[in-house]
């Protein structure tokens, strides 16, 4: 921090030395990027106040033009059709495939840190290759397996293909969490005559848990927003993007622009508080040290 | 660099060369689904994609075959559309750098000094993700749309043909491929400009260096493993993307890419061969530009 603090000083001291133009043109250059970043920073958000707003929208049948406000929408959300049973459906298969990702990823992880073995390159290999495989392919792909086995596809195999996409994102998540791990900590464990599985439940899951939730939370997004793979694989089972996408050519129901705000309002909130915290421990830390 | 590439091998060092067996336990269950449900769907593909219409003639049976014309067929039916994606992906992947640098550059090192500011802004660049990417984009067609404030006053200051539109259009698709894949730009850009040591910079300065100078030869280099990963995580979903181009979405009847063509082939018009074929085409085509740009932006070890 207080390195960080000190080049922050001496860039700041620094700055007038660097610009060669007149006063005016070292002002406008100081202030461009600020500028740049908050109009950048609104520019992403605005699809996203769009659905927000026409979310409040009183629309009859489709939800183009502003036709005047209206809480109807989130109380009675469930009255459009299907749009409920396909955001339950995109929850559980969500869930799902988090649990079964996070679990496998984990275990990957750890091996790959922790253990030597043989075929390294080729497991690594074969988890990088489906973070570098475009989506249709994924979806094409396992749609042609089970074609081919016979398999009728509905919320199972939706299941299976959104965890298969999750792995590699859960092993490079939390390999990165047992890298940082210091070993002295499990070592100390053992000293103390802890049994492996003690060593494991009580010192090392606790310290990569950050780690293994971030992966979690990560599948979760993943597998609740996709879309490309489940069209492929899905048959006649809905999710809420596969609802979006069908709607889509006769217009969408301003309840689904109510669960997608809810859903992100939900999002940023447990975000932004997690930050919030974080820092506030920060502080805390700094001054105790 | 040199300090994480250190970092990493501890790392490796630490590992002890314990029992294998319990190595084994821990990978076989995750790397045994990989097979089943990653490598074994890209084996049915190239069978599938070899098969030939089945004798009885019926749609959507087709059986084993050798048909090697299915890829020659492809390639001559949908050329067009093959080229198109590649050619919005790069597109879409150079606007998004562009866009994205500045972004990354002041969130990850001029932002420093308030790291509840930082890891607000970051908040911000992924808060696309937490809604629906199928409903980002509907929303920009509305926001583009012929009766759109934005189109109407393009129209008014006569930038824009009376006649002319923006949905519909591939600008349209390539400004939503853009927006779409931005945060994924944006965030390995960030990794890697976050660690940049500011004392190279200085160091450059100090030399008499132009600030533009210090930029290529100091800041770009030292981010030069965010922007591969930037550009690859880019690259790879827009190329294979069929959301945007959707005539539903931003899309036209002139801006189908390769995704389009196979989805359509494969749940429309159950030509599973054809699909098929174009996947195994999308898939070598860029596993082999990944492998290239890969080599020659000399960063080996990200693979």
């Amino acid at each position: 921090m207080t390195v960080q603090e000190g080049l922050a000083i001496a860039s700041a001291v620094d700055t007038p030395k660097k610009s060669r133009g007149p006063r005016m043109r070292f002002s406008l250059g100081s202030w461009l990027l600020p500028v740049y970043t908050a109009l950048a920073l609104v520019f992403l958000l605005i699809p996203i106040a769009y659905t927000f707003i026409f979310s409040f929208n009183d629309s009859i049948k489709s939800n183009i033009s502003w036709r005047g406000f209206t809480l109807n929408n989130w109380i009675n959300v469930c009255n459009a059709q299907d749009v409920c049973s396909a955001f339950g459906n995109s929850i559980l298969i969500g869930i799902t495939a988090t649990v079964i990702a996070t679990t496998l990823g984990t275990m990957i992880a750890i091996a790959l840190v922790r253990y030597r073995f043989r075929f390294r390159s080729a497991i690594s290999l074969l988890l990088f290759l489906p973070m570098a495989t475009p989506e249709v392919v994924l979806g094409a792909g396992l749609a042609a397996e089970f074609l081919g086995a016979g398999v009728e596809k509905g919320l199972v195999t939706i299941i299976i293909a959104h965890t298969m996409f999750c792995i590699s994102f859960v092993v490079v998540t939390v390999k990165a969490r047992v890298s940082s791990l210091d070993p002295a900590l499990e070592e100390a464990g053992r000293d103390l005559y802890g049994s492996p599985a003690q060593v494991f439940w009580r010192i090392t899951f606790p310290l990569l848990l950050p780690g293994i939730i971030a992966a979690a939370l990560l599948s979760f997004a993943l597998s609740f927003d996709d879309f490309i793979i489940t069209n492929f694989n899905s048959g006649s089972a809905t999710t809420f993007p596969k609802f979006v996408y069908i709607a889509a050519s006769r217009g969408i129901p301003a309840e689904a622009n109510v669960i997608a705000s809810a859903v992100f309002l939900i999002a940023i909130v447990l975000v932004v508080s997690q930050q919030i915290s974080a820092a506030a421990r920060r502080k805390r830390l700094e001054r105790v040290g | 660099m040199a300090f994480s590439a250190f970092a990493t091998g501890t790392a490796q060092e630490q590992a002890p060369r314990r029992k294998s067996r319990i190595a084994l336990l821990l990978l076989l269950p995750g790397i045994l689904y990989l097979v089943l449900f990653f490598l074994v769907p890209l084996v049915s593909l190239v069978i599938t994609s070899l098969q030939s219409p089945s004798a009885l003639g019926d749609i959507g049976q087709y059986q084993t075959g050798f048909e090697w014309q299915n890829y020659v067929t492809s390639i001559t039916q949908y050329g067009d559309q093959i080229l198109r994606s590649f050619s919005y992906a790069v597109l879409a992947t150079v606007f998004a750098l562009i866009f994205s640098y500045p972004l990354a550059y002041f969130i990850g090192v001029k932002a420093r000094p308030w790291p509840l500011l930082q890891n607000l802004m970051l908040v911000l660049v992924i808060a696309p993700f937490f809604i629906s990417f199928l409903l980002r984009t509907l929303a920009w067609k509305s926001l583009l749309s012929d009766e759109s404030g934005f189109v109407t006053g393009l129209k008014a200051l006569s930038l824009l043909a009376p006649d002319a539109h923006v949905t519909g259009t591939p600008v349209a698709v390539v400004f939503g491929l853009t927006y779409n894949f931005i945060p994924f730009m944006t965030l390995p850009l960030y990794a890697a400009l976050e660690r940049l040591d500011t004392r190279y910079l200085e160091a450059g300065s100090d030399l008499y260096a132009h600030p533009f100078t210090v930029f290529r030869t100091v800041t770009i280099p030292l981010s030069m493993p965010g922007i591969v990963s930037g550009v690859l995580l880019t690259f790879i979903p827009a190329a294979g993307d069929y959301v945007n181009a959707s005539r539903e979405f931003l899309g036209g009847t002139g801006t189908s890419m390769i995704g389009n063509v196979i989805e359509s082939n494969f749940l429309v018009l159950l030509n599973y061969p054809a699909a098929a074929s174009l996947s195994i085409i999308l898939m070598v085509v860029i596993l082999a530009i990944v492998t290239v740009y890969v080599r020659r932006s000399g960063t080996e070890d990200l693979l």
